[in-house]
């Protein structure tokens, strides 16, 4: 399988009032088309960084960045993204919202095609009725489904997700996990998700990186057989490993040995 | 509910003249100390002509001051919003500008350009009333979250782009908010150049007749009138704000 997103070696530095601080130092991913990478390891190790490298909004000081076998220069429209804030435009009703993406790319779609496409991703996340309203009426789970559906409308070859659902209690967060394989079955897309949970991450992903800490490098990769699961599977032996391994490593990249009080 | 909307401010307003006729009428004040609702109704009856011909005048070199303040205060805003280095140089001129007391530059204005009336009462309407808007504007852009930004400039939208679908809207509700503020202080501006420059023209100007002739009554009538003016314009924007900002209001549920 081809590599749809590929970074290699890349190192870079903010420029601050102290002098240049490195947030990233070797940093290496790549993600096969259709795949799905996690990225986990502590926080403010430039995760976030990360997202904007491969969106293009960031080029790296040093190293590059792939994208469907071409360099990343900028930003380009195949690329869809939701944060942790929803960020909906208060002033459009949701299915408005939706459609957002749509009067900035360019597309073959008529207006009622635009409606269309934007009322079925609606109905898949299950939003269906939902279409008039404002963001304000929403609860916030039913707000990051929305985002969810922007970032999804113009059909991007790469889903950025960071933290999407960190603002959410844990049930609506299982919700939409839940949603989120529903709707990678129905439209397909390579995903790479930031997270600081690691439930969420081996539950989601088919690959999850651990980054160290600041400056962050690539420090651990674990492999998980892809496709959808049911949220049993987080409850298995194989599981449980699996969260003690990526746990340790977290610790790791936070500096402390196993055992360590925290 | 129409009713409650308009019967409620209504009942407000006759209370507040009842209470000052009561006022007035419980110390036996003569007019010439304070004159009572009463006595407004002659003193409108009588000068009713001259009430339409400077209540317009004044008004629409209020506008007239309002709409360059917006055209201004939006330009400003928008420079300080976008460029941080414009926002460190022009902060302090503008709040020293503002901090200066009208009052003082009117008569200077009224020299540097002696005879135009008009000019000077819209420049000074303009002076007293751009920064509010200004300020809105400018704290509105820069205070966008970049994750709005982001949602845009990752599908390679231009700045331009950012701006008309994201910025500008989202700004509006601070910039109707400054333009409230800045409707009553355009009056203020109006006036003071009406009262002030000699021969002059507008409510302020019939304001001052009244004290040079002693007609107390007059001078209560057209405070009152301003006052129903201000009212006015304000209403307008906030007719405006609901057609154009409404989103902004949460509704109660």
């Amino acid at each position: 399988m081809q590599n749809l997103i590929e970074i290699k070696g890349v190192r870079h530095a903010f420029a601050t009032a102290a002098g240049p601080l490195p947030v990233l130092d070797g940093l290496d991913l790549a993600v096969a088309e259709g795949g799905f990478t996690a990225v986990v390891g502590p926080s403010g190790c430039g995760k976030s960084t990360l997202t904007r490298l491969v969106a293009g909004l960031l080029i790296p000081d040093e190293g590059e960045v792939w994208l469907h076998g071409a360099p990343v220069k900028g930003p380009r429209a195949t690329v869809g993204m939701a944060f942790q804030n929803p960020v909906l435009l208060e002033w459009r009703s949701i299915i408005d919202n939706v459609m957002l993406p749509l009067e900035i790319v360019k597309n073959s779609l008529s207006k009622s095609e635009q409606r269309d496409r934007a009322r079925y991703l609606l109905e898949l996340v299950g939003l269906a009725g939902f279409e008039d309203k404002r963001p304000s009426e929403l609860s916030g789970g039913m707000r990051q489904r929305a985002s969810l559906c922007r970032a999804l409308v113009h059909k991007p070859e790469v889903l950025i997700l960071d933290e999407p659902f960190g603002a959410l209690d844990a049930f609506t967060r299982e919700d939409l996990w839940q949603i989120m394989h529903d709707v990678k079955e129905q439209e397909p897309f390579t995903g790479v998700l930031i997270t600081h949970d690691l439930r969420e991450a081996i539950y989601l992903a088919d690959h999850v990186v651990v980054l160290s800490g600041r400056p962050a490098r690539t420090q651990y990769v674990l492999e998980l057989t892809p496709g959808p699961r049911s949220i049993d599977t987080l409850y298995t032996p194989e599981a449980a490993q699996m969260l003690k391994d990526l746990h340790t490593q977290i610790r790791i990249a936070q500096g402390r040995k196993e055992g360590d009080a925290a | 509910m129409t009713l409650r909307k308009i019967g409620v401010p209504l009942a407000a307003i006759v209370i507040l003249l009842l209470a000052w006729e009561f006022l007035v009428w419980a110390n036996g004040w003569p007019d010439y100390k304070m004159a009572s609702p009463s006595d407004l109704f002659p003193a409108y009856v009588q000068y009713w002509d001259l009430f339409i011909v400077m209540g317009w005048q004044t008004l629409w070199r209020t506008i007239a001051g309002l709409f360059i303040a917006i055209a201004v205060g939006i330009g400003l805003g928008m420079i300080m919003g976008f460029s941080q280095t414009m926002r460190d140089a022009l902060y302090p001129l503008l709040v020293g500008f503002n901090a200066i007391p009208k009052a003082t530059v009117v008569p200077i204005v009224a020299l540097l350009f002696v005879g135009a009336h008009d000019f000077n009462t819209v420049l000074i309407a303009f002076m007293i009333s751009f920064f509010p808007i200004a300020v809105s504007i400018s704290i509105g852009l820069s205070t966008l979250e970049p994750e709005y930004r982001d949602i845009l400039r990752s599908l390679g939208a231009s700045k331009t782009t950012i701006f008309w679908k994201i910025a500008l809207p989202k700004t509006l509700p601070e910039f109707f908010g400054a333009l409230k503020v800045a409707v009553t202080l355009a009056f203020i501006g109006t006036n003071l150049m009406e009262i002030v420059s000699p021969h002059g023209r507008g409510l302020g100007a019939l304001f001052d007749s009244g004290k040079t002739n002693s007609d107390y009554p007059l001078m209560f009538a057209v405070l009152i009138a301003l006052a129903a003016l201000g009212i006015v314009l304000y209403y307008i924007v906030v007719f405006l704000e609901n057609i154009f900002a409404g989103w902004a209001e949460r509704n109660p549920s």
